[in-house]
């Protein structure tokens, strides 16, 4: 049968399994092959909770969305164009997310009896028999048996085998989207170099089943999908936890600080625990502690001792966290605690996003206590605000609150890097040593930005103690005077807030500068807010997007800007939280958009979301 | 080597011996805050006695730091002139921790009490032993809450009559030196407010010692437990119901060293020595030996609820012995780390694996 070639402008493939079958790494080696090809994309893991969920169920499922395309490509795909489904599970899971007409690539051996009772079909029910798919375009691929074939000749354990099936799949993908197999063969011999059978027993598959779609004869389209029109430059691909792990490290080196990181391991976070541990010739010290309250404590110890002070979680474990990140604010010392936002409340949904942790980390502690927050909006942005969180809470003596969430932590997005020439230094002002002076040392003086010197032991003549009771204005010592602690708690607000003078003017990402309707944004909602506004232009809209990577304190323009327009509109993760801040804050009537189901907005819903807010059709409905 | 920083030029303290130590007296660690516990507290003469040998811990005053956590004790950095925290309850420990390993020349202290350390932190207390991160743990009990005003604590005895217990608590009381050592802790000694030489002889080894060193302090609260050590305070009944532990010696005990303890295999028994036993017969006291400090630390009956002693209480240094300490094993990790690859920021932003747009 004769192939056509096709060429597409976008396409979206989802990879799914049961989580022993190896998709994320298929996912990943496709992403990075495609990568190097100059498209643009967005990536989407999914997995469950569980290491290893019963094998073959619908809880076991892993699955990997990439979107990739030679436009812009801002989201993961709402829906996909390719489905590979590698059991019965696999396809109940994520039949609902392709698209009509779409394909999918099936493993016959995943859809045996034994496996559709796994799945919970109905006794007798065959989805690939019972007509149920007949408005997609379905491949039926014996993976199984060919990769077993293909590897008659090794002694390899049938385990051993089994586990080379993913390659087969990838080769047959990479056959189907005309990409070059020599990346990944060159990663299979990196990673498996202590191995060299395994090694080419999984290069050997990969090519098998790119000659299956070569010579197979079921297949009838082949796609192109041209180099992107990105930015010229250098680019890699990145994970949002690894960017959050690179901002750090390049703050230790334009602050020539070290950098202590205290943490404890909790989904999705932990990776960058992970990662910095294995920077520490940067300067960087981890410590994986007993729990995430030491964990904040041993930065805050740190950072009295003139390290940047830094600390991760989620949800739960920033809720441990909120005493002691109350005492960094009464010691006014630089700490900077990640959150890698999930579902919530309490455990929630371990391994699905949510922004939920906005008035958390807003209001989540005792007492009058700010702290600035900041929140990347893209798996690569998370190198710049990571950075930024330092910057901020070294030079303004101040924790900052860093909002990231799953789907940024492991999405991952082509990232023209940075050298270290372009990035700022980050200035920190010691409290120098004296000798013999008279004068009594003042550890609570401040700049003009309301801003104390860092005053660290080891500093001659300025011993001197700092605590979380209230304390005198200047001196530090102890005070319960009424006067006095009023003037405290307006002076520790008036920093944070004079923060904003330090920090860019919010812009407008696309769209008139003023108009009828502007989308607010914060965060990881950027790529399907973008896309969603873009859209809604090219059909005639007036609507434009501002999205914030400063929350506490807001740009001093936000508010100027906000009322350039009709009206605003802000969509979250969430069930309202920034919109509620923005109209306590301006008295705007902003309307809001909200999706709480542990998955980021698919611009096809938030288009339809925007229309129902802007046709009226929601007016009274909401709050 | 570890990699340079800007905290560097604060570290040219006697680390290395480059730094003379002035001739300080106790005076110059005494802060200009006055001092704010109840008249008559234990808390007056641990400060006393810790201001008393700070001088000769050989220490430069900058490099030394008090933490504590919450508590009537906790406010003791405000009356220490070193730097000081007065931080959140319990966590004195944890904030230790990554105040040393990040500045492992400094000389940490923590300042904690029952409650802080055996109840609300106690997490972070067996963490930072069996870590034997090189911190001093002065561990201030009295038995009881007494900035809360008089509730039991978790080394108050059963039966404590307190203000959330007025029938008697149920708890079983923590015994902090046997929770030590099942903590693995390295150094672990006991002292009592109203003995301030010996307070200082075991302060003084607690700072010399590289590990966490803790110190039990057995203090009396005048206000809501007065009188609960009295048994071992009180000149008179102390001889025959303490025993002060020296390394290398029998032990002896008694108004006039008449009375020993000897070992029947692993079971301890009090004997009169005399006829039947001399001192040759008794058990030599060995910091090193894990086994007879378990069976020290073991020596535990409380007298407040009336029971018999059929041991003296231990005091002084019950065990002692050199295990690395976390601080320096992180100090070599980070620098093997540095001398394996120089760290060089543009080779890590740009990643294995890069593509050019053009």
């Amino acid at each position: 049968m004769k192939t056509e070639n096709h060429v597409r402008e976008e396409v979206t493939i989802r990879f799914a399994g049961d989580s022993g079958d190896g998709m994320q790494l298929t996912g990943l080696l496709f992403t990075n092959t495609t990568a190097l090809l100059g498209n643009d994309l967005r990536t989407l893991p999914e997995f469950p909770a569980e290491i290893r969920a019963p094998a073959g169920t619908v809880p076991g499922v892993s699955s990997f969305q990439l979107h990739f395309g030679s436009t812009e490509i801002m989201t993961p795909g709402d829906v996909c164009d390719v489905l590979v489904v590698m059991n019965s599970a696999a396809l109940k899971a994520n039949l609902s997310l392709l698209k009509k007409g779409g394909v999918i690539i099936v493993n016959t051996d995943g859809f045996d009896q034994k496996n559709r009772n796994l799945a919970k079909y109905p006794e007798g029910v065959n989805p690939l028999e019972d007509g149920s798919l007949s408005s997609y375009t379905v491949f039926e691929v014996d993976v199984s048996s060919m990769t077993k074939e293909a590897l008659s000749e090794t002694d390899l354990s049938y385990k051993d085998v089994n586990r080379c099936k993913n390659m087969f799949v990838l080769g047959l993908l990479y056959w189907m989207y005309n990409r070059p197999m020599e990346p990944t063969i060159k990663f299979l011999n990196k990673k498996f170099g202590k191995d060299p059978t395994i090694a080419e027993a999984n290069v050997k598959v990969l090519k098998t089943g790119y000659h299956f779609g070569d010579t197979a004869g079921i297949f009838t389209s082949r796609y192109t999908v041209k180099e992107a029109d990105l930015e010229p430059g250098t680019y890699r691909n990145i994970t949002g936890n690894e960017s959050t792990v690179l901002g750090l490290v390049a703050a230790t080196k334009k602050s020539q600080l070290p950098l202590f990181f205290g943490s404890y391991p909790i989904t999705p976070a932990s990776d960058i625990l992970h990662g910095l541990s294995r920077y520490k010739n940067f300067g960087v010290t981890t410590f994986q502690a007993e729990d995430e309250i030491a964990a904040v404590s041993s930065a805050i110890g740190a950072a009295f001792g003139g390290s940047i002070g830094v600390t991760s979680s989620s949800g739960p474990g920033i809720a441990l966290k909120g005493e002691a990140m109350g005492l960094a604010v009464m010691l006014e010392l630089p700490l900077v605690v990640l959150n890698v936002q999930r579902a919530g409340p309490s455990t929630g949904m371990p391994t699905k996003t949510e922004q939920a942790d906005l008035l958390q980390a807003m209001y989540g502690r005792n007492g009058e206590s700010p702290l600035v927050i900041v929140a990347p909006r893209s798996p690569a942005d998370c190198f710049n605000m990571a950075f930024e969180a330092c910057r901020i809470a070294l030079e303004h003596m101040i924790p900052v609150m860093y909002l990231s969430d799953g789907y940024l932590a492991n999405g991952s997005e082509p990232w023209k890097f940075p050298q270290e020439k372009d990035l700022k230094d980050i200035k920190v002002r010691f409290e120098l040593p004296r000798e013999n002076s008279e004068e009594p040392f003042l550890p609570y003086l401040r700049d003009e930005n309301h801003v104390r010197s860092w005053a660290i032991p080891g500093t001659q003549g300025i011993e001197h103690r700092v605590g979380g009771l209230e304390k005198e204005d200047e001196t530090g010592n102890v005070s319960y005077d009424p006067d006095n602690h009023e003037k405290m708690v307006k002076l520790r607000e008036a920093k944070r807030d004079k923060v904003a003078d330090f920090i860019p003017l919010q812009e407008i990402d696309q769209g008139n500068s003023s108009g009828e309707v502007l989308v607010v944004g914060w965060g990881s909602t950027y790529g399907s807010i973008r896309t969603a506004v873009g859209q809604l232009r090219k059909e005639g809209m007036d609507i434009s997007h501002a999205h914030l990577n400063y929350i506490s304190p807001f740009p001093r323009n936000l508010e100027e800007l906000m009322r350039r327009f009709d009206s605003v509109i802000v969509p979250e993760i969430n069930n309202g939280q920034l919109v509620r801040l923005i109209r306590d804050k301006f008295l705007i009537p902003a309307k809001p958009v909200n999706k709480i189901k542990g998955r980021p907005f698919g611009v096809q819903e938030l288009k339809d979301a925007i229309l129902n807010i802007t046709s009226g059709k929601q007016e009274a409905a909401e709050s | 080597m570890a990699t340079p920083t800007k905290i560097d030029e604060f570290k040219n303290g006697n680390h290395n011996g480059e730094t003379p130590i002035p001739k300080y007296t106790s005076r110059d660690f005494s802060s200009d805050q006055d001092v704010r516990w109840c008249p008559g507290c234990g808390d007056y003469t641990i400060l006393k006695q810790v201001q008393n040998v700070m001088p000769d811990i050989g220490v430069l005053k900058k490099d030394i730091v008090f933490i504590s956590g919450i508590g009537c004790a906790a406010r003791f950095p405000y009356y220490m002139d070193t730097f000081g925290m007065h931080s959140i309850h319990g966590r004195a420990p944890a904030i230790a921790t990554g105040l040393k390993v990040s500045r492992p020349e400094l000389s940490v202290w923590i300042i904690t009490g029952d409650g802080d350390s055996l109840s609300i932190g106690a997490n972070h207390f067996v963490q930072l032993l069996r870590r034997n991160v090189n911190v001093n743990l002065l561990l201030f009990n009295n038995q009881i809450y007494g900035l809360t005003k008089g509730q039991y604590s978790p080394t108050a005895p059963e039966g404590t009559i307190s203000k959330s217990t007025p029938f008697g608590s149920i708890d079983h009381p923590f015994n902090p030196l046997s929770l030590s050592m099942g903590a693995d802790g390295t150094f672990i000694a006991r002292a009592m407010d109203r003995d301030p030489k010996h307070l200082q002889k075991m302060l003084l080894r607690a700072s010399q010692h590289k590990g966490t060193s803790m110190l039990e302090i057995l203090q009396n609260c005048i206000v809501f437990n007065d009188g609960a050590f009295e048994l071992f305070t009180d000149k008179k009944s102390r001889p025959r119901k303490t025993i002060y532990l020296e390394d290398g010696e029998p032990m002896v005990f008694g108004s006039d060293n008449e009375k020993g303890i000897r070992l029947d295999g692993l079971t301890p028994e009090v004997v009169e020595l005399g006829d039947t036993y001399s001192k040759d017969d008794l058990w030599v006291h060995d910091e090193k030996d894990t086994t007879k400090a378990n069976l020290l630390a073991r020596f535990f009956e409380h007298p407040a609820k009336g029971d018999h002693l059929t041991f003296p209480r231990p005091f002084g240094v019950l065990y002692a012995v050199d295990r690395p300490a976390y601080d320096e094993g992180v100090a070599i990790q980070n620098a093997e780390a540095r001398k394996r690859s120089e760290p060089d920021l543009d080779a890590l932003l740009q990643g294995p694996e890069t593509w050019e747009v053009t």
